[in-house]
């Protein structure tokens, strides 16, 4: 597939890469002849893999780490709230001022 | 070299120290005094981007005594992260930058009691196959300095090769240790993808990328390979949870092993003097015991387009950090924009702007499927032809590693050209299978070298036909 002068202008634009004009046609060739070898791959017959992308390498397990507490959780911190642990309120300076 | 007590190599070195009749700042002075020797130098072979011989001196008076690599002298590519010496890549953006931290592989490498001595040329981010892309001038081969010592790894290559150091790291991406060790006649070893931790490898592109390993012989790489090898799990997610065996082996009996010689590796183009070393080679190994069997891997010539889209993709979104912000080079401009560009563009040399170029076309939109996805389907049948060549019985396979011995400076200047340099070891880096490269002879002088790939994680049993090749061809292999 043959690139053209706007697609590296295109591509250079999206890669952040600035292609100063006397560059381009000297990289519209180089790019297509590269990409020129790659038509081979769209003549392979790939139907048998089945759709969707190829495993790499096996994934490990998409869990949590433990959070390598002494106690349960639960022990020191029983209550909850919107997501938030609820706990003894401090005494502050304000304490005067609100009541609670 | 026979006075040098750099000719005992890293286990001897090693040794050596422990028991305490070399001292390892000996070694490491030894070490320097080869890289004057052999004119290392910019001026001369330019093995290195950076060194600084009273910091190594230092380090060598305080490394530990008593590790597998005591005292040992190593070369790490410039692309692998230390806190001492460069981080640059080869590479203009990166020019001068020092690594806050230290790459799992260097850790390793140092507790075990080695001393960093230099960081090697590289073509820049490891894109190439010469070490011609460095921003900072390519290394030569020490065996005929008009001719390339391979890439991208190549500075590493010359280290060893030279006899400056018995071990060197490197990395792999499609055949960046294998090919330079094959170019410069010294042994060169791509793990299984996930052996070896990638923490603190700069990436280039991450589904391929591997730390490798060079050693003046089979037992200096099995040695390194048994210290870096293994999971840093609190690091990283780039090592695989598996137990490192033992890869140092006395036993070079290749008795009940059978290896597969691939056709496909064995084209009638192949250059006449290649195939008549790996004919030797096999016979070699058929006079160890192995049973050489005759297989096919038929998606092969489909590799080498398949990786160059894959690698090129990756490494469009991998370098696209580098961006005047967070490291290195910054070259002002208009905005924030023009400063980007101004960067990038100044930054990179011109294969890495045409491989950012090429992967950032090759994920554009109405383009992915066609090329990316596809490649990624073309991966999918080369690594199962691997897989049922390995189910059959085969326990490993005999290739030459590259084509031709090392070619001139400049005698390939068309960049596919440049390309075809790693076609017999991109396949296993898209597979994700263990290689190594051994030398197996010499033709005008210069060496080549013959391939043994296995199954992933089964690097013993690679290691073995390595060991065999080496002692059944015996000087044969450096003649």
């Amino acid at each position: 597939m043959a690139v053209t002068r706007d697609d590296v202008r295109h591509i250079a634009g999206l890669a952040r890469i600035g292609v100063p004009d006397e560059r381009l046609d000297a990289l519209v060739n180089e790019l297509s002849g590269i990409l020129g070898h790659m038509d081979v791959l769209a003549r392979v017959d790939t139907s048998g893999l089945g759709p969707g992308p190829v495993a790499a390498m096996p994934l490990a397990p998409d869990e949590p780490p433990s959070v390598g507490l002494d106690r349960p959780r639960e022990d020191f911190a029983p209550s909850t709230r919107d997501g938030f642990f609820l706990v003894p309120r401090l005494a502050t300076h304000e304490d005067g001022e609100e009541s609670a | 070299m026979s006075a040098s007590p750099l000719a005992r190599g890293a286990a001897g070195i090693a040794a050596a120290v422990r028991d305490g009749s070399e001292t390892p700042a000996a070694i490491v002075a030894a070490s320097f005094q080869q890289s004057r020797d052999v004119n290392a130098g910019a001026d001369g072979l330019n093995a290195f981007v950076s060194f600084d011989e009273a910091a190594s001196m230092a380090a060598a008076a305080s490394a530990p005594r008593h590790g597998p690599l005591a005292g040992v002298p190593v070369a790490i590519k410039d692309n692998i992260a230390t806190p001492f010496l460069t981080t640059s890549c080869g590479s203009r953006i990166l020019e001068g930058y020092v690594s806050p931290f230290e790459a799992t592989a260097a850790r390793k490498l140092r507790e075990a009691g080695a001393v960093l001595i230099g960081k090697t040329t590289m073509d820049e981010f490891a894109m190439g196959s010469s070490t011609e892309h460095s921003a900072f001038g390519p290394a030569r081969n020490p065996l005929d300095r008009s001719r390339v010592p391979g890439g991208s790894s190549g500075g590493s290559a010359v280290a060893v090769a030279a006899g400056i150091c018995p071990i060197a790291l490197g990395s792999e991406t499609g055949g960046s240790v294998r090919q330079p060790a094959a170019f410069c006649g010294i042994v060169g070893v791509k793990p299984t993808y996930g052996r070896i931790s990638r923490f603190g490898l700069v990436a280039f592109a991450s589904s391929l990328d591997n730390v490798g390993v060079f050693g003046r012989t089979v037992d200096d790489a099995a040695l390194a390979m048994e210290v870096v090898s293994g999971p840093d799990l609190t690091h990283d997610a780039t090592s695989a949870a598996r137990d490192v065996p033992a890869f140092r082996t006395a036993n070079h009996d290749l008795g009940g092993m059978v290896i597969g010689r691939p056709r496909e590796y064995f084209p009638a183009s192949l250059d006449a003097a290649v195939a008549e070393r790996c004919a030797r080679a096999l016979q070699a190994l058929r006079a160890r015991g192995a049973e050489i069997r005759d297989v096919s891997l038929p998606h092969t010539d489909l590799a080498i387009p398949a990786y160059y889209i894959i690698a090129p993709a990756e490494c469009s979104a991998n370098l696209a950090r580098f961006d005047g912000v967070r490291y290195g080079l910054r070259v002002e401009g208009d905005g924030l924009r023009a400063m980007y560009e101004a960067t990038r563009s100044r930054g990179f040399g011109a294969e890495v702007t045409r491989r950012i170029l090429l992967g950032t076309y090759v994920l554009s939109a109405g383009y992915y499927d066609a090329y990316y996805g596809k490649a990624m389907q073309v991966r999918e049948l080369i690594r199962r032809d691997f897989a049922t060549v390995f189910a059959s019985g085969v326990h490993a396979l005999f290739t030459p590693t590259t084509p031709t011995p090392a070619f001139r400076f400049g005698e390939r200047s068309d960049p596919y050209e440049m390309y075809l340099s790693d076609i017999f070891t991109v396949t296993a880096n898209l597979a994700e299978v263990p290689a190594m490269s051994v030398p197996i002879g010499r033709v005008g002088g210069l060496p080549v070298g013959g391939q043994v790939i296995a199954p992933r994680f089964a690097e013993a049993d690679m290691f073995r036909v390595g060991y065999a090749l080496e002692s059944e061809l015996g000087d044969g292999a450096h003649r």
